[in-house]
Formats: C-alpha cells, sequence, structure tokens
C-alpha cells in the first residue's frame, strides 16, 4: 500500500520520545504515564499524566498498565515534571504492552 | 486554545477527501451517533503531527479495504471543542486522546485505537490495525 498525501506534521526539532506516550519510573517506585514533551533543566516534563503509587489497596502495577493499555491514559495531571534525579526509566507505553 | 483555523483547514480537507463526514457541533454528533445502527468509525483529529502525521493517510489506506465501515465520522480535539466532547460521551469507557479511532457497530464500541497504538506507526503500520478491525467487525457476510 502506498500512503496518500497527509497535512502538514508540526513539532520539529524536537527528541526522539517527544509527544510519545511513556512510562516514567522513579527510583521510589512511582509510576508516571504520560506524553513526553522534553527534558527541561528542572526534570522530564509531560503532559496528561496518569499515576500509579505502590500502595495497598490500589490495583498492583501489571493491571495498572494492563488497564491503560486497554482504555487508555486517565490523566490526573494536565503537566508535570518529574526531577531527574528521580528518573529511573523512561519506556515507551506501547513497549509494556509488547512485553505483557 | 484552538490554533488559527487556517492552519488546520488542511487537515480537515484531508478528512473530506478520504468520505468521513465532519461533525463539529453538539447537535450534529447526536444526530450521527444518537441512535446509529450499522457500523460507524469515529476518528478524533489532532493537529499533533507526531501522531496524526500518519493516522490520518492511515486511515486512508484502510477506507480503500473491502471490509470498511459503513459510515466513517470525524471530529476534531483542540478545535471544535464541544463537538469532540460530546462524541468522546458515546465511548466515555475509553481515556481521551487525540488522534485516536473508535470502531462502533449499533452504538456500541467494538474497537478502539488509542493514540499511544498510533505513535511511532507508519501509515501502512496504522492501516493495518484498521483493516484488521474492519475485517473482523465491518465484514458483510455472503450466502
Amino acid at each position: 500500500m502506498s500512503a496518500p498525501e497527509t497535512g502538514a506534521v508540526f513539532h520539529p526539532g524536537h527528541s526522539e520520545l517527544h509527544g510519545v506516550t511513556v512510562v516514567l519510573e522513579t527510583r521510589d517506585g512511582t509510576l508516571y504515564v504520560g506524553r513526553y514533551h522534553e527534558l527541561t533543566p528542572a526534570g522530564v516534563l509531560l503532559h496528561d499524566v496518569a499515576e500509579h503509587r505502590p500502595r495497598p489497596g490500589e490495583l498492583d502495577r501489571d493491571e495498572f498498565i494492563r488497564r491503560t493499555l486497554e482504555f487508555g491514559v486517565r490523566a490526573r495531571y494536565p503537566h508535570l515534571v518529574v526531577p531527574g534525579p528521580d528518573v529511573r526509566r523512561v519506556t515507551r507505553l506501547v513497549e509494556w504492552g509488547a512485553a505483557s | 486554545m484552538p490554533y488559527d483555523p487556517r492552519l488546520v483547514q488542511p487537515m480537515r480537507e484531508e478528512m473530506v477527501r478520504m468520505g468521513a463526514r465532519e461533525l463539529r457541533t453538539v447537535a450534529e454528533v447526536d444526530q450521527a451517533l444518537g441512535d446509529l445502527k450499522g457500523t460507524a468509525l469515529v476518528f478524533v483529529n489532532s493537529v499533533c503531527g507526531c501522531a496524526a502525521g500518519s493516522a490520518r493517510p492511515g486511515l486512508a489506506l484502510a477506507l480503500r479495504h473491502s471490509n470498511r465501515p459503513q459510515q466513517v465520522f470525524t471530529v476534531f480535539a483542540g478545535q471544535d471543542l464541544e463537538a469532540t466532547a460530546r462524541a468522546r460521551q458515546y465511548f466515555a469507557e475509553y481515556a481521551p486522546s487525540s488522534p485516536s479511532v473508535a470502531l462502533l457497530r449499533d452504538g456500541e464500541v467494538v474497537h478502539f485505537i488509542h493514540r499511544h497504538m498510533i505513535e511511532g506507526k507508519s501509515p501502512q503500520e496504522v492501516a493495518q490495525q484498521l483493516v484488521a478491525a474492519f475485517d473482523k467487525h465491518c465484514a458483510t457476510s455472503t450466502v
């Protein structure tokens, strides 16, 4: 199949992850799922961010990810900056689906 | 805040060219989706080139397939705010994202493609996802 023409594509010059829905794992076990914007001096800036903290009575991490993959990102924060030293790993959400 | 309408007009026209009907008001959404019979696809359009730049041409490719939804609608997230919010009420179990695609049959969502399933994909890869859903849910039975 050949691709037909398309409208404009915005956001040139950003990092590879710009605009991508990522899972950001912090060193204390919290997960944030949101759209990666950029790495700022204050930390990683995400948009439309869901949060999961490992607490009794909460969904476990795998179930939280499963529901997010199936039903989408239920954003708790419109924007969030996670300080760089707190970040353990940033991966694409779809990679979690492929792994499960 | 919506973008300059002149800037997004080509993205609207791209959808119309592939046969989608734009729903720009709450009344238009309710008229189209309120008592839906058969299969319909709702494309939530977006200015974001990161994903919509592949989603629109991917959908255009998929709509050339023999099995396809009977009706194709589109709302424009970030542009037609009230119409988009209303459309999302028809698939409220899915978190809002744009671009995204809801495939409905008799008013029920039978398949949903989130933004995160489109990001990083080529138009051909997006089309493959859609065609698989069309084959599963839109095939007309023959006797």
